[in-house]
């Protein structure tokens, strides 16, 4: 037994002395700390083997983080100076790090890259990353809002083709309500998101913010036919006054029925293939949104990745990037997590061109709309969204709604303007 | 009268403690309150501005702010008396002579403190989800229409209520039942000779006796409901129409979710004037009571 256990020492000790040596003779190594949300932190672990094959001084050393302590984290990593080098960072929140000054600019970067080429991306998303002129993220997945539909329930109704813009989408959900009856809906909005209402106000020639985002201009005539027209699909009954909290689940209820179109992201497409049951699998398809006249915008989400300006190795980071933003890593990426690639090369790969449930979001990338490109984004939309859900149930009309939503939008930018006033006068 | 150097130095340890971890962070909150703290402030403390009272004045002037304190103290006032009385109702049950397999009960009452509240918030949404629900199945038998419990806004908070009453309420009642069993038989036998009914006893002899307790786990209570938050943040996220929006939870917007730290400390300070106001005058009201 003591033979044995110390022959075990005697190899322990050598490993570890040839692991220490291993250490010493590459210590050209650098290591890179990346910072990935949710799922994708947990996809990226298959691509990142490849990616060290292939740049061997690198080591990327991930870290997961979950999506709802993200932007905790990041800010509070950014006030200990404890940030990464590479992150996945939603593209709303661009703005925002931008405003602390923590990202790096990537101008300089892409501008000689043979793989990051700004002609082959979705002009709407690209441009989610350029605030105030200077690249500040490369877009590494899209997000859009499409139409779901039931193309039974549609069929029934006696429509074989969606609805291409606002006034054949009012006869469609009118007619779909009449054929569902009392406790049947045509469309479900859930009340308490914002992103329906936010790409019908995208679809309008008015910005939703004026003067560089100084001002909101929620009281323009765009936002408020916008607003009239989310606003009536309540008032005519096609759509319940639900959040989504109670809906128990989304999948069951469009499998029976409860609604035939709704408003959602491109996870939701392996959501309804494996969750609807197989005989409804043929009664559902997707289409673009409807504008006003024709097909309209929708929002420009999804996530980017940024080299944070604190990075001592800015040049390897850049190389994860490229690698990232490969069309055939791309295409991998996709198959891996279902997300969808933010450049118009990968789309031509068979798996993506072949199926049919992602061809109605890349005709919306091709429409996607940047909103306003400022830090207090998020909580404007929130109270764009609940001026609208007082207006649905009846609280006040339009025209108060936008006016206060004006006043409140303007009272978050004053430390904006401010900024912005002093910024110019020193 | 001189307190000696070694008395300083024993309490210096805690002195220390209470300075670093709860005198600081308090002062400090309330420095916060008279500044704009915000996203631009973490990137750059020049973009910090003095405000003096103008975070004050706007959070008085806020419609949000005043309908968080309304909805706040709708659930203090509608609240603290439903969990007291289900608590003392609970424990006199238990404490009765008739009352059978006891420790069950009370085990079974008690249980609902001890669970995790987001997983008993997965089960509520459930038991009162519009068109499947339990209680609207219920409720559907005695040929009552089915009722939005978490989507109307004047039936949300009120259905919080209820969820944080049935949360709570057990701890209270066994700090009521323990006091029950302190109360000597012999009282109640004498009573009962001189002819006092159940009820008599009850208002004459057991409630005077737990009053001082009644008061305590009172004031425990209103401090706690004071503090509203986790019950609106797992079940309804404020909404529908802010009507679950308390002052803490308007905090934790004001704070953690848009990042403006000085609105946030302003509303900690005004909660915390808010909370002392009503503590004190409960003390007071006890106090009272015990030198009649």
């Amino acid at each position: 037994m003591g033979g044995l256990r110390g022959t075990l020492r005697f190899f322990l000790g050598a490993s570890v002395l040839l692991l220490g040596a291993c250490s010493h003779s590459t210590s050209e190594q650098q290591t890179i700390r990346f910072w990935a949300m949710g799922r994708e932190g947990e996809v990226v672990a298959q691509l990142l083997p490849e990616f060290e094959r292939k740049n061997p001084g690198i080591r990327v050393e991930v870290q997961q983080l979950p999506w709802t302590a993200a932007h905790e984290k990041l800010l509070t990593a950014f006030a200990s100076g404890a940030l990464p080098d590479v992150c996945q960072l939603g593209n709303t929140w661009v703005p925002e790090l931008t405003a602390l000054d923590a990202l790096a600019d990537l101008n300089p970067l892409a501008a000689s890259s043979p793989v990051v080429d700004a002609r082959d991306y979705f002009p709407g998303i690209w441009d989610t990353n350029v605030v105030a002129g200077k690249l500040r993220g490369i877009p590494w997945y899209v997000d859009t809002r499409v139409l779901f539909y039931r193309s039974d329930l549609l069929k029934k109704a006696g429509f074989d083709k969606p609805p291409r813009s606002w006034d054949e989408w009012e006869h469609v959900l009118a007619a779909v309500k009449k054929q569902a009856g009392a406790s049947r809906y045509a469309i479900l909005l859930p009340l308490n998101e914002f992103e329906p209402l936010l790409a019908l106000g995208l679809q309008q020639p008015e910005p939703l913010l004026s003067d560089d985002g100084r001002w909101g201009r929620f009281s323009s005539p765009g936002f408020r036919r916008a607003l009239e027209f989310y606003v009536q699909m309540f008032r005519k009954d096609w759509a319940p006054s639900l959040s989504n909290a109670a809906i128990a689940n989304v999948w069951t209820e469009f499998g029976r029925g409860y609604f035939s179109f709704y408003i959602t992201g491109p996870w939701n497409i392996e959501e309804f293939k494996q969750r609807l049951p197989a005989e409804r699998q043929r009664d559902w398809m997707t289409a673009p949104l409807p504008g006003p006249n024709g097909p309209g915008a929708s929002t420009a989400g999804g996530s980017s990745l940024v080299i944070f300006r604190s990075s001592q190795h800015a040049q390897a980071a850049w190389r994860l990037i490229e690698y990232f933003s490969e069309p055939a890593v791309q295409v991998r990426f996709h198959e891996l997590s279902g997300n969808l690639p933010p450049r118009r090369t990968p789309w031509r790969n068979k798996k993506l061109a072949g199926d049919v449930y992602v061809k109605a979001f890349f005709e919306q990338l091709e429409r996607a709309r940047t909103a306003p490109k400022v830090p207090e984004w998020e909580r404007i939309v929130n109270e764009m969204q609940l001026a609208a859900e007082q207006v649905v149930a009846g609280e006040i009309d339009i025209e108060q709604a936008t006016t206060v939503l004006d006043a409140r939008v303007d009272a978050i930018l004053e430390k904006r303007r401010w900024m912005l006033a002093r910024k110019k006068s020193p | 009268m001189r307190v000696p150097g070694v008395a300083w130095a024993f309490i210096a340890p805690a002195l220390l403690v209470i300075g670093i971890f709860f005198l600081l962070p308090v002062a400090a909150g309330f420095a916060l309150s008279l500044t704009d703290f915000d996203i631009y402030a973490l990137a750059d403390l020049r973009n910090l501005r003095f405000v003096g009272l103008d975070n004050y004045l706007h959070l008085l002037g806020a419609p949000l702010f005043w309908q968080a304190l309304g909805n706040t103290l709708y659930f203090v006032v509608v609240g603290v008396p439903l969990s007291l009385g289900l608590s003392l109702g609970a424990a006199l049950l238990l404490h009765a002579r008739v009352a059978r397999f006891t420790p069950f009960f009370r085990t079974a009452l008690f249980a609902p403190v001890v669970t995790t509240l987001v997983a008993v918030a997965v089960v509520w949404r459930y038991l009162f989800q519009t068109r499947y629900g339990m209680v609207n199945y219920a409720l559907g038998h005695i040929g009552i229409e089915p009722l939005d419990w978490l989507g109307d806004p004047r039936l949300a908070m009120p259905t919080i209520i209820l969820l944080a009453v049935w949360k709570n309420f057990g701890y209270n009642m066994v700090i009521i039942l323990a006091n029950l069993q302190t109360i000597p038989e012999e009282v109640y036998e004498a009573a009962r000779i001189d002819g006092a009914s159940s009820f008599q006893q009850l208002v004459h002899i057991t409630l005077p006796i737990l009053w001082p307790t009644l008061m305590l786990v009172g004031i425990l209570t209103t401090a706690g409901y004071f503090q509203l938050f986790a019950e609106p943040y797992v079940m309804t996220q404020g909404g529908p129409l802010r009507s679950t929006v308390s002052v803490l939870y308007f905090m934790y917007e004001e704070g953690f979710k848009w990042w403006n730290l000085g609105t946030a400390s302003t509303a900690a300070v005004l909660l915390f004037a808010l909370m002392f106001a009503v503590t004190w005058t409960f003390m007071r009201m006890t106090k009272r009571e015990g030198t009649a």
